[in-house]
């Protein structure tokens, strides 16, 4: 017998694991959690079927969406997490001794009670106390907190279903609210490829344009996402995350699998088709 | 009358039992399993001959598009499965019978009306009903005797009819057939439609109500009380508004008491097709076994989220979420507390501004916005995370779009002179004239303006100077001016 796990990339295009075995299935108020165990990605979780994070290739998506940030302001204190149920996005930043505290915004408590119990590779350290989680809607959470921090970082599922309110304009403008002179913005971004992501990836980018001045995207390869290529979206009030004070990262001593102050720079370099698709991201498509 | 609990008579076991069944989508379920070889209409033979309308509606959409046949029944002599279907809504929504239509709800307005006033007849209605019972009163020659909705001046919306004012209306005319009742206006405001019944009912006369904003009224204690609850003799029901049916899928409910249904029926296929399209009907009967299963619960749910709404759109400040604080008086004896209505003039925005602003910069699309508010429709569909959407956008106009707080521009209501009959305005010869110097001459249209919503002038009607002064001081003040054939209204069709 085999078990296989697929993901429909597109309506014509297909991603499968084979599967171990199923350790989870379960419906919660929000969505269908489900937790694999396979040989090639390690442990996986999806919601709604749709791939979230695998132990093997979690470390690229957590470096980029953590590091980047991090990197380009080493003054950053407090910080606002939105979705991250698995935790990982977490683990990266209590790295950071400078971290003083992390609101950490996740609609569906199942999530973080099912990576506590199955992925703890993942959720070790939710525990810290610098940590606080809170269990509502990322929206309401974010328009109620003025000038309160200095990074959000959106760990959202895709613009359909519980994470769709995270990639409107009120959000977005909420969130020039509740950040700091020096804040940052990072998103995950959706990939370029396919054109249903890329629609999204696009609406996104128009709207976050709206309200930052500096506005940019960096990307990272994530073998199990589909395409393999996808983005993060970098907004700020005034951070350049292209003026980079690499010695003064690399003097933390972080061992880090993916990122580094190289790639950092480099990330930002997009290839041409996806410059474009950002440059026209106004045309409805 | 007394009114029984909602809670009682729906949380039954043989109530949940008997609305377990759905009997026309039963049929047609059974009709496209036996596959039968369809040489009727409609033409495109379950999506065969039209191939798009598969690929776009669905395959299971277009195969139960049939026709009316001796296991689907006959909407307009229903014998079977509709017939089931129907009593089924009437157990449901807690009267002696239910028609099912499918011409919306201004059908079943026009069937109330047809069915008891006649040429020359005279029928009690507010000023702010919906254009479909003035429509109603064209096709059937009656003429109706208008009572002055109260007016909130601070928020500019109309109210109901005092039953002081309904009383003087049945007394000054002994002979009319009917009263007829918004329950609620558009904005949710009930009249006090117990007492109004009991007037009426002394009088001899039907009571008929426009529940075209009302369908949940029947599974809700703690919602304004629902027409046929209240004995009322008729009511037209929009189940596709707050109900979840199809649009344009509507119910005619009634008290048999004082009325003949079989001439009720007749007069609903006066002006009903006779191809009833079997989406529309099915559709109704399945919502009718959510309403009668899940309605109490949804409705909660409903009361839950627009008390959460009014809360935090009222915490932004500007905004004015009103709720049930605005009645408890003669002209809103209650208040439908789904209904979001939000006065948004401390903002320093009128309520279409706001409206499009939501509409084209938030993707998101509410009911309406008149000059000083706008109205939000929380249903059976709705969820948290919508709401708070809304509540987000709010938040952000305000942010990002101080205005100047602004008055609300007075109005008054103008008593109507009714010269001639709808209906003979409406044929009548007629001829432009410009708005300014048209004092004295009967009007051959409608002049509605929002707000506060209420017709200014309708067909039949005498144009006085002060109403000329008042809609040129609405065109100044900005309000929206509809109905006349000239957009810009510098012109009026009057009667030759």
């Amino acid at each position: 017998m085999e078990l296989w796990y697929t993901e429909q990339h597109t309506d014509s295009v297909r991603f499968s694991i084979k599967v171990k075995r199923h350790l989870l299935s379960e419906q919660s108020d929000f969505q269908r959690i489900d937790v694999f165990e396979s040989d090639e990605f390690g442990k996986f979780l999806t919601l709604d079927g749709l791939m979230m994070v695998t132990e093997k290739d979690e470390f690229i998506y957590h470096d980029m969406i953590v590091h980047v940030p991090m990197a380009s302001n080493p003054g950053i204190r407090n910080v606002l997490v939105i979705g991250a149920g698995d935790g990982g996005t977490v683990r990266e930043l209590t790295r950071y001794d400078s971290v003083a505290h992390i609101d950490m915004v996740e609609i569906d408590k199942k999530v973080v009670d099912v990576c506590i119990a199955y992925l703890p590779q993942l959720s070790c350290r939710l525990g810290d106390k610098r940590v606080h989680i809170h269990y509502e809607d990322g929206l309401k959470f974010v328009r109620q907190k003025q000038n309160a921090y200095d990074l959000i970082i959106v760990d959202s599922t895709d613009p359909f279903g519980p994470g769709e309110g995270l990639f409107t304009k009120e959000f977005y403008g909420s969130c020039v609210g509740a950040l700091s002179n020096d804040g940052i913005l990072v998103n995950q971004h959706e990939s370029p490829y396919y054109p249903a992501y890329a629609r999204n990836m696009k609406r996104a980018h128009r709207r976050i344009r709206e309200f930052f001045p500096v506005c940019r995207v960096y990307q990272a390869h994530i073998p199990t996402y589909p395409s393999g290529h996808w983005l993060f979206g970098f907004a700020s009030k005034s951070i350049d995350p292209l003026c980079l004070d690499a010695d003064k990262w690399n003097a933390l001593g972080l061992k880090t699998g993916y990122y580094n102050t190289d790639l950092h720079k480099a990330a930002f370099a997009l290839p041409n088709y996806v410059t474009e698709m950002l440059e026209n991201a106004d045309d409805e498509s | 009358m007394a009114r029984t609990s909602i809670s009682d008579r729906v949380g039954g076991a043989a109530f949940k039992s008997r609305h377990e069944k759905t009997p026309i989508e039963a049929a047609l379920i059974d009709y496209t399993r036996r596959r039968v070889v369809p040489f009727d209409v409609p033409g495109h033979k379950q999506g065969r001959g039209t191939p798009g309308l598969a690929e776009f509606l669905g395959e299971k959409c277009v195969s139960v598009d049939v026709n009316s046949s001796k296991p689907l029944d006959n909407l307009s002599h229903p014998t079977s499965v509709i017939k089931e279907a129907e009593d089924l809504a009437a157990d449901a929504f807690g009267c002696s019978g239910a028609f099912f239509l499918v011409g919306g709800t201004t059908a079943s307005v026009q069937a109330m009306i047809l069915s008891c006033c006649g040429e020359g007849d005279s029928i009690i209605m507010p000023r702010n009903v919906h254009k479909s019972a003035i429509n109603a009163a064209i096709l059937s020659g009656c003429v109706p005797i208008y009572v002055n909705p109260g007016i909130d001046t601070a928020l500019g919306i109309p109210l109901g009819m005092k039953l002081e004012d309904i009383e003087k209306a049945i007394r000054e005319n002994p002979g009319a057939k009917a009263v007829f009742v918004n329950n609620p206006t558009y904005y949710g405001v009930c009249s006090d439609l117990s007492g109004i019944i009991e007037a009426a009912h002394r009088a001899g006369m039907l009571v008929l109500c426009d529940e075209a904003h009302g369908t949940h009224f029947y599974f809700h204690d703690d919602l304004p009380a629902a027409a046929m609850h209240l004995g009322a003799d008729m009511a037209a029901v929009s189940v596709h508004k707050t109900g979840g049916s199809l649009t344009q899928s509507s119910m005619l409910l009634y008290n048999g008491a004082r009325l003949n249904a079989d001439h009720l029926r007749v007069v609903i296929n006066l002006t009903q097709t006779t191809s009833a399209s079997y989406l529309l009907l099915s559709s109704l009967d399945i919502a009718r076994k959510n309403l009668a299963l899940n309605g109490e619960a949804t409705f909660s749910k409903v009361l839950q989220i627009a008390e959460y709404a009014r809360g935090e759109i009222n915490a932004i400040g500007g905004y004015y979420a009103f709720s049930s604080e605005i009645a408890g008086h003669a002209a809103a004896a209650d208040f439908d507390r789904t209904k979001l209505s939000v006065h948004t003039l401390g903002l320093g925005l009128a309520g279409f501004e706001v409206y499009d602003i939501l509409r084209d910069e938030y993707g998101i699309q509410i009911e309406f916005g008149d000059v000083a508010n706008f109205l939000a429709i929380i249903s059976v569909g709705d969820s948290n995370l919508a709401i708070e959407r809304l509540v987000a956008a709010l938040a952000e106009i305000k942010r990002r779009k101080p205005g100047r707080r602004t008055d609300m521009f007075d109005h008054e209501y103008i008593s109507p002179v009714v010269s001639i009959t709808p209906k003979q305005a409406f044929f009548a010869k007629k001829k432009k004239a410009v708005l300014r110097e048209s004092a004295g001459a009967v009007s051959g249209e409608f002049v509605m303006c929002y707000p506060p919503g209420i017709p200014v002038i309708a067909p039949g009607e005498v144009i006085t100077q002060e109403i000329i002064d008042y809609i040129l001081y609405a065109q100044k003040k900005g309000a929206l001016l509809t109905g006349t054939e000239d957009m810009d209204l510098r012109y009026i069709n009057i009667l030759d």
